[in-house]
């Protein structure tokens, strides 16, 4: 069904649109979309692990902790990833990546934090003091016994962080990079809605197969919790 | 930065060459676009998730919409939107109410959901049935949880209608995208505009969050806090866990699933 828009002037849907440039163009801009999620939840996690073990050593950290990176994650990021871009020396930050990286790590804090301290803590009593009454000392005894058996919170909780990072990193378009977001500005200025439709399905795509992955992933780390039924 | 137009603009005089109007005006503007869809999401999802849940049926579709909504775009809707349909603020009104309608939806029907059903029980036992059920139970147990929903809608309204502002819209995003396109790094005005203006929105978007939460605690029954504070005493804290990731999430009044994007 072509539909011709009143305000392009172009058909939609125009498949002519997927041509050999436009192709290219999209592998690199998958490239830079999975470049910035990753290094997000990257940092994310190098963040909010130590910050989540210290909260849970020391119980009054806890709530300043969430509220702080609740009230972050509640800055729209279009005003974040700007501001970034406008207030952060112009040679070692501005358009590059790292603008980026540092606003969507951010907003990955609060639900990496707030999940891993709930994995931790789902962790059984007897199974800690039986781990101590073994041996463990306190940082064996967090890697090796309280880490894995939290890890099914906490991978939902990277789950969510990615789902959410995808999706915002097409707000970094704005500053030059924005992965698939980048067809959604193009697609834009040029009044071309078969580019901005190419930049939604893709971008969603992605969200929900990246979901899927990590679904995968934790049925793949964590063996044990299979058998104890439906978890979605 | 040039410090001295920010007092006179917040106060409500246009920016000086740049045909930013004034803060009050912008602000205005902002709020209604995100009070009109705000409005409209609630009145469309809050009936159909507490009819969802009361009868229990169609639950996992309305979890998977939430989800979904989440891994939507939406930049890339409010675009396609403009573009495709008219130019003109209807179709963004529709678009922002659409995206609003989610995190509501799934946190009703979650917050219907999870209603002791011991107390049901109770309820049933008194002779309260259907609609009644519905008006004197389901719904003050529920609403922690769907107020919850209602926060997290609010905040990412707030952060998409910034978005408004690129297609040509009102609303704070308007300096936002005026400072950007003039170029912050050279043009001192511009910076100011931009930093201003995203503080502007960053404020304006905690603040909704906090008024929600009293209005939050102004709605519901203070028997239901008490008990939810014995409940959650020694309590660990709720995870925001997969698909069901609302069905926890929702619990907690702090907890926004969704992200203002």
């Amino acid at each position: 069904m072509k539909v011709v828009l009143a305000q392009s002037g172009r058909p939609f849907p125009d498949w002519a649109w997927f041509n050999q440039a436009n192709i290219e163009r999209l592998q690199g801009l998958f490239i830079e979309h999975m470049q910035l999620t990753v290094l997000a939840l990257f940092f994310g996690l190098l963040i909010a692990l130590p910050l989540a073990v210290a909260a849970m050593r020391w119980r009054r950290l806890y709530n300043p902790l969430l509220n702080l990176t609740g009230v972050l994650f509640t800055i729209p990021s279009a005003a974040l990833i700007i501001a970034m871009f406008a207030f952060l020396p112009i040679e070692r930050f501005g358009l590059r990546l790292r603008t980026s990286v540092i606003a969507l790590t951010i907003y990955t804090l609060l639900i990496l934090f707030r999940n891993t301290v709930a994995g931790l803590d789902s962790v059984p009593r007897d199974v800690k003091e039986a781990a101590t009454a073994m041996g463990f000392t306190p940082v064996r005894r967090l890697l090796r016994v309280e880490f894995p058996l939290a890890l099914p919170v906490i991978i939902a909780g990277v789950r969510i962080a990615a789902v959410t990072t995808l999706g915002l990193v097409t707000i970094t378009a704005f500053i030059g990079q924005g992965g698939f977001g980048q067809l959604f500005i193009t697609g834009f200025q040029r009044q071309y809605t078969m580019e901005v439709a190419v930049g939604v399905v893709l971008s969603f795509a992605l969200a929900i197969l990246v979901d899927l992955a990590l679904v995968g992933v934790e049925r793949v780390l964590t063996p044990w919790s299979q058998s104890r039924g439906a978890r979605a | 930065m040039n410090t001295e137009h920010i007092i006179p603009w917040l106060l409500g005089q246009e920016y000086p060459n740049t045909g930013v109007a004034g803060v009050p005006t912008l602000l205005l503007e902002h709020v209604l676009y995100v009070v009109v869809p705000l409005a409209l999401a609630i009145a469309i999802a809050l009936p159909i998730g507490l009819w969802v849940g009361h009868i229990n049926r169609g639950g996992t579709l309305a979890i998977n919409i939430a989800n979904g909504g989440r891994a939507i775009p939406s930049l890339g809707i409010i675009i396609i939107a403009f573009i495709a349909f008219s130019a003109g603020f209807i179709p963004v009104y529709i678009t922002l109410t659409a995206m609003a309608i989610p995190p509501i939806l799934t946190n009703t029907y979650v917050g219907v959901r999870e209603v002791d059903p011991e107390i049901r029980d109770a309820a049933a036992g008194m002779g309260l049935s259907g609609w009644d059920m519905l008006r004197r139970v389901e719904i003050p147990m529920a609403l922690p949880v769907i107020m919850a929903g209602v926060r997290t809608s609010a905040v990412q309204v707030v952060a998409t209608a910034t978005l408004a502002a690129y297609i040509g819209l009102g609303g704070l995003g308007r300096p936002i995208f005026t400072g950007l396109a003039i170029g912050p790094q050279f043009n001192p005005d511009a910076k100011t505009l931009l930093v201003v203006a995203c503080v502007l929105v960053a404020v304006l978007a905690v603040l909704t969050e906090q008024l929600l939460g009293l209005v939050e605690r102004a709605v519901v029954p203070t028997g239901l806090v008490r008990r939810e504070q014995q409940e959650q005493g020694g309590a660990p804290p709720r995870p925001v866990a997969d698909a069901d990731a609302d069905a926890d999430a929702a619990r907690e009044s702090h907890e926004q699933t969704t992200v203002g994007a």
